[in-house]
């Protein structure tokens, strides 16, 4: 957290070089919430539904029980259920908790998504690699915001 | 979580025929041979009241295979194992059985394994190939292959039912504490240690698999998955594999290490090899 205003500004000059993809060192960090888009593309939600479901990206449902895929079998327990989750996180803290959650829950089991490295003996074929694109990350929280009362 | 458990180890028990409840410990009877399969956990299992057997997660009809050695798909590993004890290999001419008249004499012998000596550790697999290399003169046996976890099954087979007890101190000390760390260490893209699933989660269903405790009081394990005899490493680097870590070499010094230290996690279980799982 201390390196915020660096961070930030390390982003800005990233940013301003290349594309308007943040990458994942550059991601800034506010008590949890990611405020900005990673990509400045609107996510999509159905592409979301997909990637939360899909065993080789999100995997959600390995840890998440969640009402709307009810006809999938078999839905994981280490997590709380995420019906209705977009009631109780904004947009913004959705997209942190998927970039990396442990900036909200200090030592949780639950995988950083958007994260590329500090990470112990990873397979060779995932070195330097994120689980999720910058876009699928935009994709899941727009489907995550569609769950709600 | 103490509730979670105490309602799971009941169901557990009421579906499965054979079982009873005795002095709060789950025991299971296979064969006329009585298993105790949860236990007070050791004092150096901070983070645990009972240890319990991986039994004790699955399902009725996994568990059930396990209960009658007819049943049990793992008995046919195990016939293997017999015809390779018999069967004559290498330059010297001789079998297992050439000077080891009768496997039994192998009982107790799983429950104590792996051991230090020499300042290594051994495991049952070591001990395997050195008898086929250094008195048979045949060639070493891969680690986890067909012949290997048959074997390895036979004589574990030797120990059911007998209390897991390895020792953890003197010269064992310092892999104990190499093992411990290992556990606790956070690894691979998924960014998780052993304890993660199987400590702080045991009982709770991960996608379709219900987490247990990863105890290896069962090994070598027949796994409906693969239809074969699995090798405690071979397990160990499926589950680095699937948190995407790159996993120790099987035989390495990180899962000799992790192997001390998780056969001491299940101090007071009994000797379950060869077990049946999903
Ligand atoms: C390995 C298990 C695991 C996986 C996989 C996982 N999570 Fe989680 N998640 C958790 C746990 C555990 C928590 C609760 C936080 C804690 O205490 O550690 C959590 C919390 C959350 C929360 C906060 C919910 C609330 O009500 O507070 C959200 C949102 C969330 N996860 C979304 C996701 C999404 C989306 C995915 C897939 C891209 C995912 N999780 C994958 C384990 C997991
Ligand atoms: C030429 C005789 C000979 C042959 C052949 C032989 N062994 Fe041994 N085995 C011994 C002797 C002697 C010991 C005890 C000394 C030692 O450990 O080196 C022993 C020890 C063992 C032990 C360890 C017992 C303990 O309590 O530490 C096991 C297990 C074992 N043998 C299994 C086998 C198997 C399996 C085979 C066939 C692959 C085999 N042996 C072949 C002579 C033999
Ligand atoms: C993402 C969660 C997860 C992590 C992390 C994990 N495992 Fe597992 N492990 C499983 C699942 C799921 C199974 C199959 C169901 C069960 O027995 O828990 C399993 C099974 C096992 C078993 C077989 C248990 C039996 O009764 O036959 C062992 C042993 C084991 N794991 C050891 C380990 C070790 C050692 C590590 C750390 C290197 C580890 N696991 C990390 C999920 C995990």
């Amino acid at each position: 957290m201390k390196h915020t205003s660096v961070m930030l500004a390390s982003f800005l000059l990233a940013g301003a070089a290349s594309a308007a993809e943040v990458a994942p060192q550059e991601v800034a960090f506010q008590d949890g919430s990611v405020l900005q888009s990673l990509t400045g593309v609107a996510g999509d939600a159905e592409n979301g539904r997909k990637v939360f479901l899909n065993r080789k990206k999100g995997n959600c449902l390995a840890c998440h029980a969640n009402s709307d895929m009810e006809d999938q079998p078999f839905h994981g327990e280490i997590g709380p259920s995420l019906d209705h989750v977009a009631d109780r996180m904004d947009e913004a803290h959705l997209r942190g908790m998927l970039v990396n959650s442990k900036m909200t829950f200090d030592g949780t089991i639950m995988p950083a998504f958007y994260r590329a490295d500090g990470f112990v003996r990873p397979l060779d074929k995932f070195k330097g690699k994120t689980i999720l694109s910058a876009q699928e990350v935009e994709d899941v929280v727009a489907y995550l915001l569609t769950l709600k009362e | 979580m103490k509730i979670t458990m105490t309602l799971l180890a009941a169901s557990a028990l009421a579906l499965s025929a054979g079982a009873s409840l005795a002095d709060g410990h789950e025991r299971i009877e296979i064969d006329g041979v009585e298993l105790i399969l949860a236990a007070p956990a050791p004092d150096y299992v901070e983070h645990l009241d009972k240890v319990m057997s991986g039994w004790l997660f699955r399902s009725a009809e996994t568990q059930a295979l396990e209960l009658d050695d007819f049943d049990n798909p793992a008995f046919v590993f195990i016939d293997k194992g017999i015809d390779l004890f018999n069967e004559v290999d290498g330059s010297e001419g001789k079998s297992c059985a050439s000077c080891h008249e009768d496997v039994a004499e192998f009982a107790g012998l799983r429950a104590s394994m792996p051991r230090v000596v020499d300042g290594k550790v051994q495991t049952m697999e070591d001990i395997v190939n050195d008898m086929r290399v250094n008195y048979m003169g045949a060639e070493p046996w891969k680690w986890s292959g067909g012949e290997m976890t048959s074997v390895v099954g036979l004589i574990s087979l030797q120990s059911r039912g007998m209390p897991v007890d390895v020792k953890i101190d003197g010269d064992a000390a310092p892999f104990w504490e190499r093992g411990k760390e290992l556990y606790y260490t956070r690894v691979g893209q998924l960014d998780m240690a052993c304890a993660n699933c199987h400590e702080d989660n045991f009982g709770k269903m991960i996608r379709a698999d219900r987490l247990s405790q990863g105890q290896i009081n069962g090994f070598p394990t027949y796994r409906l998955k693969n239809a074969k005899l699995n090798s405690i490493h071979g397990r160990f680097k499926g589950c680095m594999k699937n948190i995407r870590a790159k996993p120790f070499k099987e035989g390495s010094e990180e899962f000799r290490a992790l192997e001390l230290y998780l056969a001491s996690r299940g101090a007071g279980l009994s000797v379950e090899s060869p077990s049946v799982r999903n």
